[in-house]
Formats: C-alpha cells, sequence, structure tokens
C-alpha cells in the first residue's frame, strides 16, 4: 500500500518538477517584467549544450549544471541589454523581436552542431519500494524544484533587491524616482529568469537527446503554466503547477502521454475561460 | 461597390493604384504564355501561402489579434483534405473535399475561438493559447506512426506524412501546371477584394474599432465578441484554405508543417510587410515567398536564420512594417510631386499601431 501511495507521489513529483522548472524563469520574465520571451526555450537548450559539453571535458555533472545555469544568466543579461530592454512598453513587440532571436539561434545551432549530439546518460542509482523501482535522479530533480521555488520566494519577498524589483514591475516611474537603479533591476530579473531556464535545460540534459530544437518541448509548458498561474509569481506558478500536474499524471497514467498533452491542453483553456486572470487572481483577491 | 474596395481602412486608393493593380494583374494573366511550366509551378506554390498571411493580416493588423494558430488551420485543413480526398475518391469530390475541410477549420477555429474570446483571452494570452494548441497538435500529428492511426484508408503516418490523396480535379481533368495556377490568380484576386470590401465595411470599421479600443466600441453598442470571433472564423479559414491547397499541391503533408518553424513563417511574412495594410501584406508576403524559396535552394537552415533576422530587425527597425513604410515613402514622393495638397489619400495611418493601446 505504502509502495502505491509513493508510487502515485512519485509520478506527480516528477510532472510537477519538469513544469515548475521550465516554468520558473518565464514566471519571472514574463509573469512580473510583462515581456514575452519567446527564446526562453533556447535559454533551456543554452543550459542543457553547456552542461553536456563540460561534462564531456570531464567536469562533474553538479558543477557543470551549475556552469550551465550562470552561463545562461549572463547569455540573458547580455539579450537584455542588446534586444529586450526596447520593448518594455511594447510587450507584443518583445514576443516578435524575441521570437527572431529564437529562429536565429536554433537555426544558427543546426548549422553550427548538427542535428543532435550524444547525450551523457542519466546518473545511475535507483531505489526500490514494494515492487516497484524508483529512479533517484527524478526524485533529484523534484528537490531541485522545491529549492527553485524557496528560493524566488527568499530572492523575492526577503531580500533588499526583491523589494526595488517588485517595486519597479508595480511601478517603474515610482521606484526610479525614489532610487531603484530601474534599468539595472530589469537587467538582473532577466538575467535570473534565463539563468533559471538554463538549470532546468541543465537539470533535464541528462536524461533527454539534445536537439537544437529541444526548446519547444518546454516552451508550451512553460507558458501555459504561467498563464494559468496569473501574474504573481510566488503565489499563481506553484499552485498552477501542482494543479496541471495531478490533471498531467491522471491522463498519463491511465492514457498515456499524448492525451495527458492535450488533456492539459484542455484544461487550461477551460481555466482560462472561467479564471482569465489566472489562479493567481483568486488567491490575492481571497488574501484581501 | 467601389466605395468598398477603395474605403478609408486600405491603404493604395485612386485610379493610380487601381491602374497599377490592373497592370500587374494583367502581367500575372500573362505570366504562364511566356515562362516555362517549372517557374509557373513554382509560382502556384508560392501563391498558396498567401492567403494564411492575408488572414493573419485581417485578425492582427485589423483586429489586433495576434494569432500563432495560423498553422494549426492550415494542418487541421491540410490533414482533413487528405483525409476526405482518399476517403471520398478522386474527381470531382476533390473539389468537395477543398470546402469541406475549410469548413472543418472553421469549425475548428469557432470553438476555439469561443473559448478564448468569451473568456477574455486578449493580447498576449491569444498569442499564446494559440500557439500552445498548434504545437500540441504538432505533437499529436507526430505520434500517429502506427497502423491504428488511420481514418477509413487514409493513413496517418505520423512525421512520415500522410500521403496518396488526389490532387483537386474536376471530372478526368487534374489541376495541375498553368491551370492551377489560374486557379490560384482568381482566387487571390477574389480573396483580396472581398478582403478589402469586407475592412472598409460597417464591420470592418467595428473590427477596426475594437482593435483600437474595445470598451469604446463596447460602450458604442457593439458586442466586441462576435465581431473578434467573426475575424478569428475568417483568417483561419483562409489559413484553411491554405493548407487544403497546400496538400492538393503536392498530395503530401507532414506534422513539420504546423510546427515551431512553420508557425513562425506567416507571422514574419505579415509582420515584415506590413500588419495593418492588406495591400502591404499580400506584396510583402510574396517578395518574402520569392526570397525564402531563393535561398532555400542553398540551405533550408540558412534561410530560417534570415526569416529570424529580418523579424528581428522589423520589429527593432521598422515596427509597422518595411514594405509599408516604402510604399508609404513612394506615394507621399509621388503626392508631393502632384502638388495634391492635403488630400487624405494615405488615411490616417499613423494611427494604425494596434499594440500601443
Amino acid at each position: 500500500m505504502a509502495a502505491e501511495i509513493f508510487s502515485v507521489f512519485y509520478q506527480f513529483a516528477d510532472v510537477f518538477a519538469f513544469l515548475i522548472l521550465s516554468a520558473a524563469g518565464l514566471a519571472i520574465v514574463f509573469g512580473m517584467m510583462g515581456v514575452i520571451n519567446m527564446a526562453h526555450g533556447e535559454f533551456i537548450m543554452c543550459g542543457a549544450y553547456v552542461t553536456v559539453g563540460l561534462v564531456k571535458l570531464g567536469v562533474p555533472l553538479a558543477i557543470a549544471q551549475a556552469l550551465a545555469a550562470v552561463t545562461a544568466g549572463l547569455i540573458g543579461v547580455a539579450v537584455e541589454y542588446l534586444v529586450v530592454r526596447r520593448f518594455y512598453k511594447r510587450p507584443l513587440d518583445s514576443l516578435l523581436a524575441t521570437w527572431g532571436l529564437s529562429l536565429i539561434v536554433t537555426q544558427s545551432m543546426l548549422l553550427i552542431v548538427g542535428s543532435s549530439i550524444t547525450g551523457i546518460g542519466t546518473p545511475e542509482g535507483s531505489f526500490a519500494i514494494g515492487g516497484y523501482s524508483f529512479s533517484t535522479y527524478r526524485l533529484v530533480l523534484f528537490a531541485c524544484a522545491v529549492a527553485v521555488l524557496v528560493g524566488l520566494f527568499v530572492t523575492f519577498m526577503k531580500t533588499r533587491f526583491g523589494v526595488m524589483a517588485r517595486a519597479t514591475m508595480q511601478n517603474a516611474a515610482m521606484a526610479r524616482a525614489l532610487g531603484a537603479r530601474t534599468g539595472r533591476i530589469y537587467a538582473i530579473s532577466f538575467g535570473i529568469g534565463a539563468g533559471l531556464a538554463g538549470l532546468c535545460g541543465a537539470l533535464y540534459a541528462p536524461t533527454m537527446t539534445l536537439i537544437p530544437t529541444m526548446g519547444a518541448t518546454f516552451v508550451v509548458e512553460s507558458f501555459v503554466t504561467v498563464v494559468v498561474g496569473g501574474a504573481n509569481v510566488l503565489l499563481g506558478t506553484a499552485p498552477a503547477a501542482v494543479f496541471l500536474a495531478m490533471i498531467r499524471m491522471a491522463l498519463n497514467a491511465s492514457y498515456g502521454q499524448i492525451i495527458g498533452q492535450i488533456g492539459m491542453l484542455f484544461a487550461v483553456i477551460l481555466i482560462i475561460r472561467v479564471l482569465p486572470e489566472g489562479i493567481s487572481s483568486v488567491l490575492v483577491r481571497r488574501g484581501r | 461597390m467601389f466605395k468598398l474596395l477603395d474605403g478609408s481602412q486600405t491603404l493604395g486608393r485612386g485610379w493610380t493604384f487601381w491602374s497599377c493593380f490592373l497592370v500587374v494583374l494583367a502581367a500575372a494573366l500573362v505570366y504562364p504564355v511566356f515562362a516555362d511550366s517549372y517557374d509557373v509551378g513554382n509560382f502556384s506554390y508560392f501563391l498558396i501561402w498567401i492567403f494564411m498571411a492575408l488572414g493573419l493580416c485581417l485578425m492582427w493588423g485589423y483586429g489586433g489579434m495576434l494569432s500563432f494558430g495560423q498553422t494549426l488551420f492550415f494542418g487541421i485543413a491540410g490533414y482533413a483534405y487528405g483525409v476526405l480526398a482518399i476517403n471520398m475518391g478522386g474527381g470531382s469530390a476533390t473539389i468537395a473535399a477543398l470546402v469541406l475541410s475549410i469548413v472543418i477549420a472553421m469549425i475548428a477555429a469557432g470553438i476555439l475561438g469561443y473559448f478564448m474570446i468569451w473568456g477574455g483571452i486578449n493580447g498576449i494570452f491569444f498569442g499564446i493559447v494559440t500557439l500552445s494548441a498548434t504545437l500540441v497538435l504538432a505533437f499529436f500529428l507526430g505520434q500517429t506512426a502506427g497502423p491504428e492511426w488511420h481514418i477509413g484508408p487514409a493513413r496517418l503516418n505520423g512525421y512520415n506524412g500522410m500521403k496518396g490523396m488526389d490532387p483537386l480535379a474536376i471530372g478526368d481533368f487534374f489541376i495541375e501546371g498553368s491551370a492551377l495556377y489560374y486557379v490560384m490568380v482568381v482566387l487571390i484576386v477574389i480573396v483580396y477584394l472581398a478582403l478589402r470590401m469586407l475592412v472598409n465595411s460597417r464591420i470592418g470599421n467595428v473590427i477596426v474599432a475594437t482593435r483600437e479600443n474595445p470598451q469604446r466600441a463596447e460602450m458604442l453598442g457593439y458586442d466586441v465578441r462576435k465581431y473578434q470571433l467573426l475575424t478569428f472564423v475568417i483568417g483561419s479559414g483562409l489559413a484553411g484554405l491554405s493548407g487544403a491547397l497546400y496538400t492538393s499541391w503536392g498530395q503530401f503533408i507532414t506534422p513539420s508543417s504546423i510546427g515551431l518553424p512553420a508557425a513562425a513563417m506567416p507571422i514574419v511574412w505579415v509582420a515584415f510587410s506590413g500588419r495593418s495594410d492588406l495591400t502591404a501584406t499580400l506584396v510583402g508576403s510574396f517578395l518574402l515567398l520569392f526570397g525564402f524559396q531563393t535561398i532555400t535552394v542553398y540551405s533550408q537552415q540558412a534561410a530560417l536564420v534570415l526569416m529570424g533576422a529580418l523579424l528581428l530587425a522589423t520589429v527593432m527597425l521598422a515596427p509597422q512594417g518595411f514594405v509599408l513604410g516604402i510604399g508609404k515613402l513612394v506615394a507621399d514622393r509621388w503626392n508631393a510631386h502632384r502638388r495634391r495638397g492635403a488630400g487624405p489619400v494615405l488615411a490616417d495611418t499613423s494611427r494604425l499601431q494596434p499594440d500601443e493601446a
């Protein structure tokens, strides 16, 4: 009995971790900053490629993953400076610009490194409860997802930077008048978002085939999670991920992956029909 | 009638414009006489995509709804044509298959559109939901490789694509080569003129009013949701027309014509051309398709890199679109040259900036 319960939790944790990790970066960039980053998947791809490249050079996996996340974050800052900066007042154009960027990056990668590179294999290790065998790495991913949520909460609720960042997102002109360096805050926030995307790619790199178009695998899940969550990252993304993970897990288990994905999309369309501003709008209203 | 064709929502008005229009049309009609049949076939292939671009121009430029779902409905109609043409047999039944597949795409657009528009999904979210639906369809069709995925004798075949449907035909006469080319040209002229009439009609004015300020349009007594749904269904139906024509042209369709790089294409064409005008979209999309085809001969990936760069450049340098911008420049010079005074030849396009509302 305990084994069955754990098995359900394990399946839930697997989908939950995937949703949280792929959506966390986007939640900051899109949910808070209002920039639609279509190149989100490409930051994920970048994280994955850097990880695999470093591991092949002999760097230990965990360190490679951390470095990959940092690399993606730095590239994110550069992208913010060169492109995204101009589009804070034109969100729909930010979508087009980053989509152009995404096309350039994906197709250039195809030209430069070819259609796929050999992976590094999932770290060994599994454990058994009852008659079932579970992969340890999947639980590591879940732990990382929880750590990311806690980290975001602490960063944005408990630090000076978090206060400034939230003020800037609320009303940039006012924050600037009160002395916040909004330009820098935007750049850092975008960098954190890109870094989290890179982390997602780094963490999932050992579990999947690396192809230049892999970003597309994540991008729907991340956008859907953020849209269902609504504008408030901390109150929205996590409940949305819990909710969607439950739907998806149930459908996956009974009908398979395809129905799981299609079912999740239908759920999303229904949720938006009822709650156009996402789950967080309800939670925020309750809280007042 | 002419008032509607020449109304204020469309640039390019007056006798100068319509003379140019007739010259271009005449050139298009005599073209197959002088060109070799391979080039004619290529030209009809470019023209297939124009409908999708015009549909997006209507939704995005006039209606202010950026739909990423053009390839979704392209795919639905494309696959529907394949399934129907195989199941209903060839000959004149293919015409029925074409019409039915467009109807199916429009019904799908109606359902998705109802949930989005009545759910109050606006701007950005509209794009995200349509994009998600598009990617899910591509993903789903990619999974249909096994023999259990068939509708009647029509196998879906996963990423290998669906094939074996008949091309468009009337009786025993296959519409191919220059016949297909003429069908395309006639269809484009009909669609283009019909869209011009639509956007200059009362309905078109409400659509534009909704784009400019939905609340104000609502206050004036219009149920804006109905107009948005109408726009969405027509625009998606045009994408469906492209899809069905594409499948019948190549007797082949794969999920890759729905996925991400494909979904980006209509947006690039329309953004580059100038989304707020039908004529600019028509001309610009054709030019881009022509250029894209030329580069694709050397490298498909390089062509897509260039498309991405073009999109980025458009947004950063000419948010209104290059073709529209150049067209306006030429028209301004022309008018200055003729000393027409302050005649409102170009309407007030300075305000045609749907995204900044």
